[in-house]
Protein backbone atom coordinates (compact mmCIF):
# COMPACT_ATOMS: atom_id res chain seq x y z
CA UNK A 1 0.00 0.00 0.00
CA UNK A 2 1.27 3.08 -0.49
CA UNK A 3 1.69 6.13 2.07
CA UNK A 4 -1.06 7.61 3.25
CA UNK A 5 -2.60 10.69 2.05
CA UNK A 6 -3.21 13.97 3.92
CA UNK A 7 -7.11 14.49 5.65
CA UNK A 8 -7.12 16.95 2.61
CA UNK A 9 -5.85 15.08 -0.08
CA UNK A 10 -8.27 12.37 0.76
CA UNK A 11 -10.99 14.97 0.81
CA UNK A 12 -9.81 15.73 -2.87
CA UNK A 13 -9.77 11.99 -3.80
CA UNK A 14 -13.11 11.34 -2.35
CA UNK A 15 -14.89 14.62 -4.53
CA UNK A 16 -13.48 13.00 -7.99
CA UNK A 17 -16.26 12.91 -9.87
CA UNK A 18 -15.62 9.54 -11.25
CA UNK A 19 -15.12 8.19 -7.31
CA UNK A 20 -16.80 4.82 -7.90
CA UNK A 21 -19.79 4.61 -6.01
CA UNK A 22 -21.71 1.79 -4.50
CA UNK A 23 -23.50 1.25 -7.30
CA UNK A 24 -20.54 0.63 -9.05
CA UNK A 25 -18.95 -1.50 -6.55
CA UNK A 26 -21.93 -3.86 -5.96
CA UNK A 27 -21.94 -5.94 -9.18
CA UNK A 28 -18.48 -6.38 -9.26
CA UNK A 29 -18.19 -7.56 -5.50
CA UNK A 30 -21.55 -9.61 -5.76
CA UNK A 31 -23.84 -11.80 -7.28
CA UNK A 32 -27.30 -12.34 -8.03
CA UNK A 33 -28.33 -8.80 -6.19
CA UNK A 34 -32.04 -8.42 -6.00
CA UNK A 35 -32.85 -4.32 -4.72
CA UNK A 36 -35.67 -4.48 -2.13
CA UNK A 37 -37.85 -0.97 -1.28
CA UNK A 38 -39.16 0.64 1.41
CA UNK A 39 -39.05 1.31 5.29
CA UNK A 40 -43.02 -0.41 5.32
CA UNK A 41 -43.90 2.96 7.09
CA UNK A 42 -43.64 5.90 5.13
CA UNK A 43 -42.08 5.61 1.81
CA UNK A 44 -38.81 4.70 -0.13
CA UNK A 45 -35.45 6.55 0.45
CA UNK A 46 -33.30 6.45 -2.54
CA UNK A 47 -30.40 7.61 -0.31
CA UNK A 48 -29.81 4.00 0.98
CA UNK A 49 -29.86 1.43 -1.32
CA UNK A 50 -30.44 -1.91 0.05
CA UNK A 51 -30.98 -5.80 -1.05
CA UNK A 52 -29.83 -9.35 -1.20
CA UNK A 53 -26.77 -10.80 -2.80
CA UNK A 54 -24.41 -13.71 -3.05
CA UNK A 55 -21.35 -13.31 -1.69
CA UNK A 56 -18.87 -16.66 -1.56
CA UNK A 57 -22.01 -18.55 -2.73
CA UNK A 58 -23.02 -17.22 0.64
CA UNK A 59 -26.59 -15.04 0.82
CA UNK A 60 -25.70 -11.70 2.35
CA UNK A 61 -27.57 -8.56 3.18
CA UNK A 62 -26.42 -5.32 1.49
CA UNK A 63 -27.20 -1.84 2.75
CA UNK A 64 -25.43 1.35 0.97
CA UNK A 65 -25.51 4.91 1.34
CA UNK A 66 -26.18 5.77 -2.67
CA UNK A 67 -24.11 8.58 -4.02
CA UNK A 68 -25.08 9.31 -7.68
CA UNK A 69 -22.79 9.17 -10.66
CA UNK A 70 -24.07 12.28 -12.21
CA UNK A 71 -26.44 15.33 -11.19
CA UNK A 72 -29.43 13.55 -12.16
CA UNK A 73 -28.55 10.60 -10.35
CA UNK A 74 -27.65 13.08 -7.30
CA UNK A 75 -30.90 14.54 -7.58
CA UNK A 76 -33.00 11.09 -7.00
CA UNK A 77 -30.49 9.67 -4.22
CA UNK A 78 -30.33 13.20 -2.55
CA UNK A 79 -26.71 13.34 -2.53
CA UNK A 80 -26.73 10.40 0.10
CA UNK A 81 -27.76 12.31 2.57
CA UNK A 82 -31.04 10.17 3.81
CA UNK A 83 -34.13 10.79 5.45
CA UNK A 84 -35.63 9.00 8.78
CA UNK A 85 -37.52 6.23 6.50
CA UNK A 86 -34.08 5.57 4.63
CA UNK A 87 -32.17 4.88 8.06
CA UNK A 88 -35.64 2.88 8.85
CA UNK A 89 -35.58 0.65 5.21
CA UNK A 90 -32.32 0.01 6.28
CA UNK A 91 -33.73 -1.73 9.80
CA UNK A 92 -36.15 -3.73 8.11
CA UNK A 93 -33.78 -5.02 6.37
CA UNK A 94 -31.09 -5.87 8.73
CA UNK A 95 -34.09 -7.55 10.80
CA UNK A 96 -34.72 -9.34 7.87
CA UNK A 97 -31.20 -10.50 7.64
CA UNK A 98 -31.38 -11.67 11.34
CA UNK A 99 -34.27 -14.18 10.78
CA UNK A 100 -32.46 -15.69 7.97
CA UNK A 101 -28.96 -15.84 9.34
CA UNK A 102 -27.34 -13.62 6.63
CA UNK A 103 -24.74 -11.19 7.22
CA UNK A 104 -25.10 -7.60 7.13
CA UNK A 105 -22.63 -5.82 4.84
CA UNK A 106 -22.83 -1.86 4.96
CA UNK A 107 -21.22 0.31 2.51
CA UNK A 108 -20.93 3.50 4.28
CA UNK A 109 -20.49 6.99 2.24
CA UNK A 110 -22.12 9.87 2.51
CA UNK A 111 -22.07 13.30 3.85
CA UNK A 112 -24.46 12.70 6.44
CA UNK A 113 -28.35 12.64 7.31
CA UNK A 114 -30.18 14.83 5.97
CA UNK A 115 -30.62 18.12 7.61
CA UNK A 116 -34.52 19.12 6.69
CA UNK A 117 -38.20 20.33 7.71
CA UNK A 118 -39.67 16.71 6.52
CA UNK A 119 -36.25 14.77 8.31
CA UNK A 120 -37.26 16.24 11.70
CA UNK A 121 -40.99 15.68 11.31
CA UNK A 122 -40.76 11.87 10.62
CA UNK A 123 -38.09 11.93 13.78
CA UNK A 124 -34.40 11.49 11.98
CA UNK A 125 -32.93 11.67 15.54
CA UNK A 126 -35.56 8.83 16.55
CA UNK A 127 -34.34 7.08 13.31
CA UNK A 128 -30.42 6.77 14.06
CA UNK A 129 -30.33 6.63 17.75
CA UNK A 130 -32.69 3.31 17.24
CA UNK A 131 -30.92 2.18 14.61
CA UNK A 132 -27.54 2.11 16.57
CA UNK A 133 -29.05 0.56 19.49
CA UNK A 134 -31.05 -2.59 17.14
CA UNK A 135 -27.75 -2.57 14.99
CA UNK A 136 -25.71 -3.05 18.66
CA UNK A 137 -27.97 -6.34 19.33
CA UNK A 138 -28.80 -8.03 15.79
CA UNK A 139 -27.97 -11.69 15.83
CA UNK A 140 -25.96 -11.69 12.81
CA UNK A 141 -22.21 -10.58 11.47
CA UNK A 142 -21.81 -7.13 10.21
CA UNK A 143 -19.04 -5.44 8.25
CA UNK A 144 -19.66 -1.62 7.60
CA UNK A 145 -16.64 -0.37 4.80
CA UNK A 146 -16.32 3.59 4.44
CA UNK A 147 -16.16 3.87 0.87
CA UNK A 148 -15.42 7.45 0.65
CA UNK A 149 -17.43 9.73 2.87
CA UNK A 150 -18.51 9.10 6.51
CA UNK A 151 -20.41 12.00 7.70
CA UNK A 152 -20.91 11.73 11.39
CA UNK A 153 -24.90 10.06 12.54
CA UNK A 154 -25.74 9.90 9.25
CA UNK A 155 -22.60 7.17 8.91
CA UNK A 156 -22.70 5.63 11.91
CA UNK A 157 -26.48 4.65 11.73
CA UNK A 158 -24.78 2.00 9.26
CA UNK A 159 -21.93 1.15 10.95
CA UNK A 160 -22.36 0.19 14.05
CA UNK A 161 -20.65 -3.26 13.36
CA UNK A 162 -18.30 -6.20 13.76
CA UNK A 163 -15.93 -4.99 11.99
CA UNK A 164 -15.50 -1.40 10.31
CA UNK A 165 -13.26 -0.84 7.67
CA UNK A 166 -12.10 2.26 5.56
CA UNK A 167 -11.20 2.81 2.24
CA UNK A 168 -7.44 3.90 2.28
CA UNK A 169 -8.57 7.62 0.94
CA UNK A 170 -12.28 7.38 2.73
CA UNK A 171 -13.01 9.58 5.69
CA UNK A 172 -14.63 9.63 8.54
CA UNK A 173 -15.67 12.23 11.21
CA UNK A 174 -17.99 13.62 13.69
CA UNK A 175 -18.61 16.50 11.48
CA UNK A 176 -17.21 17.54 8.14
CA UNK A 177 -14.08 19.80 8.05
CA UNK A 178 -15.90 22.55 6.52
CA UNK A 179 -18.89 22.19 9.08
CA UNK A 180 -16.25 22.22 12.09
CA UNK A 181 -14.23 25.33 10.45
CA UNK A 182 -17.52 27.34 10.19
CA UNK A 183 -18.76 27.15 13.75
CA UNK A 184 -15.68 26.08 16.06
CA UNK A 185 -14.10 28.75 14.20
CA UNK A 186 -16.54 30.78 12.43
CA UNK A 187 -14.70 30.84 9.26
CA UNK A 188 -15.84 27.96 6.65
CA UNK A 189 -12.88 28.72 4.40
CA UNK A 190 -10.40 27.24 6.98
CA UNK A 191 -11.55 24.05 5.77
CA UNK A 192 -8.39 22.33 4.51
CA UNK A 193 -6.57 23.21 7.95
CA UNK A 194 -9.78 21.59 9.97
CA UNK A 195 -9.43 18.37 8.10
CA UNK A 196 -5.79 18.15 8.54
CA UNK A 197 -6.30 18.83 12.35
CA UNK A 198 -9.05 17.17 13.10
CA UNK A 199 -7.88 13.36 12.50
CA UNK A 200 -10.42 11.55 9.80
CA UNK A 201 -8.45 9.69 7.40
CA UNK A 202 -8.40 5.98 7.65
CA UNK A 203 -5.25 5.61 9.59
CA UNK A 204 -6.00 8.15 12.32
CA UNK A 205 -9.02 6.15 13.10
CA UNK A 206 -6.92 2.90 13.07
CA UNK A 207 -5.29 4.56 16.12
CA UNK A 208 -7.48 5.91 17.50
CA UNK A 209 -8.98 2.10 17.70
CA UNK A 210 -11.99 3.08 16.34
CA UNK A 211 -11.28 1.19 12.58
CA UNK A 212 -9.95 -2.58 12.54
CA UNK A 213 -9.02 -2.55 9.01
CA UNK A 214 -7.81 -0.22 6.01
CA UNK A 215 -8.63 -1.77 2.55
CA UNK A 216 -5.86 -1.00 -0.35
CA UNK A 217 -6.67 1.63 -2.87
CA UNK A 218 -5.02 1.19 -6.77
CA UNK A 219 -2.38 4.10 -7.10
CA UNK A 220 -4.04 7.37 -7.65
CA UNK A 221 -7.03 6.04 -5.90
CA UNK A 222 -10.19 4.18 -6.37
CA UNK A 223 -11.60 5.71 -9.56
CA UNK A 224 -8.14 5.04 -11.58
CA UNK A 225 -9.55 1.35 -11.50
CA UNK A 226 -12.71 0.17 -10.14
CA UNK A 227 -12.36 -2.89 -10.95
CA UNK A 228 -9.03 -3.23 -8.96
CA UNK A 229 -10.51 -1.66 -5.90
CA UNK A 230 -13.46 -3.30 -5.87
CA UNK A 231 -11.64 -6.85 -5.93
CA UNK A 232 -9.30 -5.46 -3.03
CA UNK A 233 -12.69 -5.25 -0.94
CA UNK A 234 -13.99 -8.59 -2.35
CA UNK A 235 -10.95 -9.98 -0.70
CA UNK A 236 -11.25 -8.36 2.63
CA UNK A 237 -14.68 -9.35 3.18
CA UNK A 238 -13.51 -12.98 2.05
CA UNK A 239 -10.98 -12.73 5.01
CA UNK A 240 -12.99 -11.11 7.69
CA UNK A 241 -16.42 -12.91 6.73
CA UNK A 242 -15.72 -16.38 7.26
CA UNK A 243 -14.07 -15.26 10.95
CA UNK A 244 -17.10 -13.48 12.24
CA UNK A 245 -19.17 -16.34 10.66
CA UNK A 246 -17.91 -19.21 12.96
CA UNK A 247 -18.04 -17.31 16.39
CA UNK A 248 -20.95 -18.25 18.63
CA UNK A 249 -23.63 -15.10 18.35
CA UNK A 250 -23.61 -14.26 21.94
CA UNK A 251 -19.63 -14.27 21.93
CA UNK A 252 -20.41 -12.56 18.20
CA UNK A 253 -22.40 -9.91 20.82
CA UNK A 254 -20.31 -9.62 23.46
CA UNK A 255 -17.34 -8.55 21.44
CA UNK A 256 -19.35 -5.70 18.72
CA UNK A 257 -20.43 -4.11 22.43
CA UNK A 258 -17.25 -4.19 23.89
CA UNK A 259 -15.47 -2.73 20.48
CA UNK A 260 -17.80 0.57 21.39
CA UNK A 261 -17.51 -0.12 24.60
CA UNK A 262 -14.03 0.93 25.35
CA UNK A 263 -13.43 3.84 23.01
CA UNK A 264 -13.39 7.13 25.06
CA UNK A 265 -10.09 8.69 26.41
CA UNK A 266 -10.12 10.10 29.77
CA UNK A 267 -9.00 9.72 33.08
CA UNK A 268 -10.01 8.77 36.87
CA UNK B 1 -24.09 22.02 15.65
CA UNK B 2 -23.08 22.18 19.41
CA UNK B 3 -21.39 26.00 19.26
CA UNK B 4 -23.86 27.09 16.81
CA UNK B 5 -26.38 26.19 19.60
CA UNK B 6 -24.62 28.14 21.96
CA UNK B 7 -24.26 31.31 19.89
CA UNK B 8 -28.02 31.01 18.93
CA UNK B 9 -29.04 30.61 22.49
CA UNK B 10 -26.92 33.28 24.01
CA UNK B 11 -28.49 35.47 21.67
CA UNK B 12 -31.63 34.83 22.62
CA UNK B 13 -31.08 34.73 26.13
CA UNK B 14 -28.70 37.35 26.64
CA UNK B 15 -29.83 40.59 27.63
CA UNK B 16 -28.12 43.89 26.34
CA UNK B 17 -26.80 45.12 28.98
CA UNK B 18 -25.24 48.31 26.72
CA UNK B 19 -27.23 51.12 26.61
CA UNK B 20 -29.31 51.21 23.87
CA UNK B 21 -29.65 54.55 21.46
CA UNK B 22 -33.41 53.84 21.28
CA UNK B 23 -34.43 52.61 24.37
CA UNK B 24 -32.57 54.49 26.87
CA UNK B 25 -32.86 51.48 29.24
CA UNK B 26 -30.81 49.14 30.02
CA UNK B 27 -31.72 45.74 31.97
CA UNK B 28 -29.34 44.27 34.32
CA UNK B 29 -29.15 40.48 33.47
CA UNK B 30 -28.83 39.41 37.02
CA UNK B 31 -32.69 41.40 37.56
CA UNK B 32 -34.17 40.56 35.01
CA UNK B 33 -34.75 36.98 33.23
CA UNK B 34 -35.77 37.75 29.33
CA UNK B 35 -37.39 34.55 27.83
CA UNK B 36 -35.87 33.76 24.70
CA UNK B 37 -39.34 31.74 23.48
CA UNK B 38 -41.66 34.74 23.70
CA UNK B 39 -38.98 37.63 24.36
CA UNK B 40 -41.07 39.07 27.22
CA UNK B 41 -38.95 40.06 30.68
CA UNK B 42 -39.74 39.09 33.87
CA UNK B 43 -38.01 40.30 37.08
CA UNK B 44 -35.55 37.28 38.20
CA UNK B 45 -36.58 36.71 41.98
CA UNK B 46 -40.25 36.08 40.69
CA UNK B 47 -38.98 33.72 37.83
CA UNK B 48 -36.93 31.71 40.15
CA UNK B 49 -39.52 31.50 42.71
CA UNK B 50 -41.43 30.26 39.78
CA UNK B 51 -39.25 27.48 39.31
CA UNK B 52 -37.66 29.02 36.23
CA UNK B 53 -40.43 28.79 34.51
CA UNK B 54 -41.29 31.87 31.74
CA UNK B 55 -44.37 33.08 33.70
CA UNK B 56 -45.50 34.21 30.07
CA UNK B 57 -45.36 32.00 27.95
CA UNK B 58 -44.45 28.77 29.74
CA UNK B 59 -40.89 27.96 28.40
CA UNK B 60 -39.05 25.84 30.95
CA UNK B 61 -35.61 27.34 31.23
CA UNK B 62 -32.07 25.10 31.82
CA UNK B 63 -31.49 24.58 35.17
CA UNK B 64 -28.26 23.19 36.47
CA UNK B 65 -27.17 19.78 37.68
CA UNK B 66 -27.63 20.63 41.33
CA UNK B 67 -31.33 22.49 40.76
CA UNK B 68 -32.35 19.65 38.86
CA UNK B 69 -31.57 17.09 41.40
CA UNK B 70 -32.53 19.23 44.76
CA UNK B 71 -36.18 19.42 43.17
CA UNK B 72 -36.32 15.17 41.85
CA UNK B 73 -34.35 13.19 44.26
CA UNK B 74 -35.45 12.66 47.70
CA UNK B 75 -33.52 14.36 50.35
CA UNK B 76 -30.37 13.12 51.14
CA UNK B 77 -30.99 10.30 48.80
CA UNK B 78 -28.33 11.00 46.01
CA UNK B 79 -25.28 9.45 46.07
CA UNK B 80 -22.94 10.33 43.04
CA UNK B 81 -21.55 7.77 41.02
CA UNK B 82 -18.46 8.69 38.88
CA UNK B 83 -17.50 11.89 40.58
CA UNK B 84 -13.72 11.42 39.26
CA UNK B 85 -13.94 11.38 35.81
CA UNK B 86 -12.11 13.67 34.01
CA UNK B 87 -11.74 14.45 29.92
CA UNK B 88 -8.22 14.48 27.95
CA UNK B 89 -7.65 15.54 24.58
CA UNK B 90 -8.39 12.62 22.33
CA UNK B 91 -7.39 14.62 18.86
CA UNK B 92 -5.11 17.09 20.89
CA UNK B 93 -7.37 19.31 20.04
CA UNK B 94 -5.69 23.02 20.48
CA UNK B 95 -7.18 24.89 23.84
CA UNK B 96 -9.18 21.67 24.43
CA UNK B 97 -7.80 21.28 27.86
CA UNK B 98 -7.92 24.71 29.18
CA UNK B 99 -11.53 25.26 27.45
CA UNK B 100 -12.58 22.32 30.12
CA UNK B 101 -10.17 23.63 33.21
CA UNK B 102 -12.17 27.20 33.06
CA UNK B 103 -15.08 25.78 32.82
CA UNK B 104 -14.59 23.46 35.91
CA UNK B 105 -13.87 26.64 37.37
CA UNK B 106 -16.35 28.39 36.77
CA UNK B 107 -19.51 25.84 37.36
CA UNK B 108 -17.99 23.30 39.93
CA UNK B 109 -18.94 20.80 37.76
CA UNK B 110 -16.44 18.50 36.37
CA UNK B 111 -18.28 17.69 33.37
CA UNK B 112 -21.04 18.25 31.78
CA UNK B 113 -23.11 14.92 33.64
CA UNK B 114 -23.93 14.30 36.71
CA UNK B 115 -24.96 10.68 37.55
CA UNK B 116 -25.82 8.71 40.98
CA UNK B 117 -28.13 6.68 42.85
CA UNK B 118 -31.13 8.12 44.48
CA UNK B 119 -35.07 7.71 45.61
CA UNK B 120 -37.18 9.68 43.77
CA UNK B 121 -40.95 9.23 46.35
CA UNK B 122 -39.26 6.21 47.63
CA UNK B 123 -38.52 4.52 44.39
CA UNK B 124 -34.86 3.88 43.41
CA UNK B 125 -32.85 4.32 40.63
CA UNK B 126 -30.54 5.15 38.77
CA UNK B 127 -30.63 9.23 37.97
CA UNK B 128 -28.18 11.25 35.40
CA UNK B 129 -28.74 15.02 35.19
CA UNK B 130 -27.18 17.08 31.86
CA UNK B 131 -25.86 20.50 32.43
CA UNK B 132 -26.21 22.97 29.69
CA UNK B 133 -23.76 25.22 31.58
CA UNK B 134 -21.19 23.24 30.94
CA UNK B 135 -19.65 23.32 26.98
CA UNK B 136 -23.30 22.88 26.13
CA UNK B 137 -23.34 19.44 27.58
CA UNK B 138 -22.19 18.35 24.38
CA UNK B 139 -21.02 14.69 24.17
CA UNK B 140 -17.18 13.45 24.60
CA UNK B 141 -15.86 10.68 26.20
CA UNK B 142 -16.77 11.31 29.71
CA UNK B 143 -20.41 12.19 29.39
CA UNK B 144 -20.77 9.01 27.21
CA UNK B 145 -18.33 6.90 29.90
CA UNK B 146 -20.69 8.11 32.51
CA UNK B 147 -23.70 7.13 30.95
CA UNK B 148 -22.76 3.60 29.96
CA UNK B 149 -21.62 3.23 33.06
CA UNK B 150 -25.14 4.60 34.89
CA UNK B 151 -26.63 1.88 32.87
CA UNK B 152 -24.26 -0.92 33.56
CA UNK B 153 -24.72 -0.32 37.39
CA UNK B 154 -28.44 -0.24 37.21
CA UNK B 155 -28.14 -3.41 35.07
CA UNK B 156 -26.07 -4.92 37.56
CA UNK B 157 -28.35 -4.05 40.95
CA UNK B 158 -31.66 -4.33 38.96
CA UNK B 159 -32.66 -0.52 38.50
CA UNK B 160 -34.16 1.68 36.41
CA UNK B 161 -32.71 4.58 34.86
CA UNK B 162 -34.32 8.54 34.54
CA UNK B 163 -32.36 10.52 32.59
CA UNK B 164 -32.35 14.46 31.90
CA UNK B 165 -30.90 15.00 28.66
CA UNK B 166 -29.95 18.33 27.56
CA UNK B 167 -26.67 18.50 24.82
CA UNK B 168 -25.81 20.26 21.84
CA UNK B 169 -24.50 17.05 20.62
CA UNK B 170 -21.37 15.00 20.18
CA UNK B 171 -18.51 17.20 21.17
CA UNK B 172 -16.60 18.23 18.13
CA UNK B 173 -13.73 18.97 19.79
CA UNK B 174 -12.45 14.83 20.45
CA UNK B 175 -13.46 14.48 16.85
CA UNK B 176 -14.05 10.82 15.97
CA UNK B 177 -14.06 9.50 19.29
CA UNK B 178 -17.03 11.92 20.66
CA UNK B 179 -19.16 10.29 17.91
CA UNK B 180 -18.49 6.51 18.97
CA UNK B 181 -19.80 7.95 22.27
CA UNK B 182 -23.50 7.91 20.55
CA UNK B 183 -22.85 3.88 19.71
CA UNK B 184 -21.60 3.14 23.42
CA UNK B 185 -24.63 4.77 25.38
CA UNK B 186 -26.70 3.24 23.19
CA UNK B 187 -25.49 -0.25 23.34
CA UNK B 188 -25.66 0.22 26.77
CA UNK B 189 -29.31 1.12 26.86
CA UNK B 190 -29.81 -1.57 25.06
CA UNK B 191 -28.27 -4.02 27.31
CA UNK B 192 -30.44 -2.75 30.12
CA UNK B 193 -33.31 -3.07 27.91
CA UNK B 194 -32.68 -6.59 27.05
CA UNK B 195 -32.60 -7.13 31.12
CA UNK B 196 -36.54 -6.13 31.32
CA UNK B 197 -35.38 -2.52 33.52
CA UNK B 198 -37.25 0.55 32.68
CA UNK B 199 -35.26 3.57 31.36
CA UNK B 200 -37.07 6.97 31.17
CA UNK B 201 -35.68 10.19 29.58
CA UNK B 202 -36.77 13.61 29.93
CA UNK B 203 -35.64 16.44 27.48
CA UNK B 204 -34.82 19.29 28.80
CA UNK B 205 -33.56 22.42 26.67
CA UNK B 206 -31.64 21.82 24.59
CA UNK B 207 -31.80 18.34 23.79
CA UNK B 208 -29.78 18.11 20.09
CA UNK B 209 -27.67 16.72 17.73
CA UNK B 210 -25.97 13.16 18.63
CA UNK B 211 -27.30 13.07 22.00
CA UNK B 212 -31.38 13.89 20.68
CA UNK B 213 -29.42 10.85 17.82
CA UNK B 214 -28.54 8.22 20.82
CA UNK B 215 -29.43 7.20 24.32
CA UNK B 216 -32.55 10.73 24.54
CA UNK B 217 -34.49 9.30 22.10
CA UNK B 218 -33.94 5.54 23.73
CA UNK B 219 -36.26 5.67 26.86
CA UNK B 220 -39.34 3.33 27.01
CA UNK B 221 -40.81 5.90 28.20
CA UNK B 222 -39.90 9.96 26.70
CA UNK B 223 -40.80 12.77 28.00
CA UNK B 224 -40.09 16.64 27.68
CA UNK B 225 -40.85 19.74 29.49
CA UNK B 226 -43.08 22.07 27.94
CA UNK B 227 -41.39 24.76 25.07
CA UNK B 228 -38.04 23.14 25.20
CA UNK B 229 -35.94 22.68 21.79
CA UNK B 230 -35.67 18.99 20.58
CA UNK B 231 -34.31 18.27 17.46
CA UNK B 232 -31.32 16.24 15.07
CA UNK B 233 -30.45 19.03 13.10
CA UNK B 234 -29.46 23.12 13.70
CA UNK B 235 -32.44 25.53 13.18
CA UNK B 236 -29.83 27.78 11.48
CA UNK B 237 -28.55 24.92 9.18
CA UNK B 238 -32.21 23.42 8.02
CA UNK B 239 -32.82 27.74 7.25
CA UNK B 240 -29.84 28.02 4.90
CA UNK B 241 -30.70 24.74 2.94
CA UNK B 242 -34.72 25.68 2.51
CA UNK B 243 -33.67 29.43 2.49
CA UNK B 244 -36.87 30.30 4.64
CA UNK B 245 -37.56 31.16 8.85
CA UNK B 246 -38.87 28.38 10.51
CA UNK B 247 -41.86 28.74 12.49
CA UNK B 248 -41.45 29.29 15.84
CA UNK B 249 -42.19 26.00 17.22
CA UNK B 250 -40.76 23.79 15.05
CA UNK B 251 -38.57 21.18 17.01
CA UNK B 252 -40.44 22.16 20.03
CA UNK B 253 -41.56 19.60 22.38
CA UNK B 254 -45.00 20.08 21.35
CA UNK B 255 -43.98 20.04 17.78
CA UNK B 256 -42.55 16.17 18.92
CA UNK B 257 -45.50 15.39 20.48
CA UNK B 258 -47.50 16.26 17.42
CA UNK B 259 -45.40 13.95 15.33
CA UNK B 260 -45.33 10.98 18.01
CA UNK B 261 -41.90 11.34 19.29
CA UNK B 262 -42.47 12.34 22.92
CA UNK B 263 -45.12 10.39 25.18
CA UNK B 264 -46.25 13.04 27.41
CA UNK B 265 -44.93 16.89 27.73
CA UNK B 266 -44.51 17.46 31.66
CA UNK B 267 -44.46 20.39 33.68
CA UNK B 268 -41.37 21.15 36.17
CA UNK B 269 -44.27 21.21 39.28
CA UNK B 270 -45.62 18.06 38.06
CA UNK B 271 -42.15 16.11 37.40
CA UNK B 272 -41.19 14.48 40.53
CA UNK B 273 -44.89 12.95 41.06
CA UNK B 274 -45.07 11.92 37.85
CA UNK B 275 -41.68 10.23 37.37
CA UNK B 276 -42.75 8.96 41.41
CA UNK B 277 -45.76 7.51 39.66
CA UNK B 278 -44.20 5.67 36.70
CA UNK B 279 -41.52 4.32 38.88
CA UNK B 280 -44.46 2.96 41.27
CA UNK B 281 -46.04 1.28 37.92
CA UNK B 282 -42.58 -0.33 37.31
CA UNK B 283 -41.86 -1.60 40.62
CA UNK B 284 -40.96 -5.07 40.31
CA UNK B 285 -41.02 -7.85 42.84
CA UNK B 286 -37.25 -8.39 43.41
CA UNK B 287 -36.00 -4.88 42.65
CA UNK B 288 -33.68 -2.77 43.85
CA UNK B 289 -30.91 -3.88 46.31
Amino acid sequence: MSKQATAWECIEMIRQKNRPTAADYIPMIFEDFVELHGDRCYGDDAAILGGIAKFDRRPVTVIAHLKGRNLEENKKSNFAMPHPEGYRKALRLMKQAEKFGRPVICLVDTPGAFCGIQAEERGQHEAIAKNLMEMMQLKVPVISIVLGEGGSGGALALAVCDHLAMMQNAVYSVISPRGFASILWKDASREKEAANLIRITAKDLVELGVCDGVIAEPPGGAHKNPQLAAEAIGNYLGQILPKLIAKPIDKLLQTRYIKFRKIGVFQE
Amino acid sequence: MLEELFHKVKSRVTVNNTPDADAHISIPRDIMFKCPRCQKAEFMDHFEQVGKVCPHCGYHARLRASERLEITVDEDSFVELDGNLRSLNPIQFPGYEEKIAKLQKETGLTEAIVTGTCTIQGERCVIGVMDSHFMMASMGSVVGEKITRAFEYAQEHKLPVVLFTASGGARMQEGIVSLMQMAKTAGAVANHSAAGLLYISVLTDPTTGGVAASFASLGDIVLAEPKVLIGFAGRRVIEDTIRQRLPDEFQSAEFFLQHGFVDRIVERSQMRDTLGKLLRLHRREEGGD
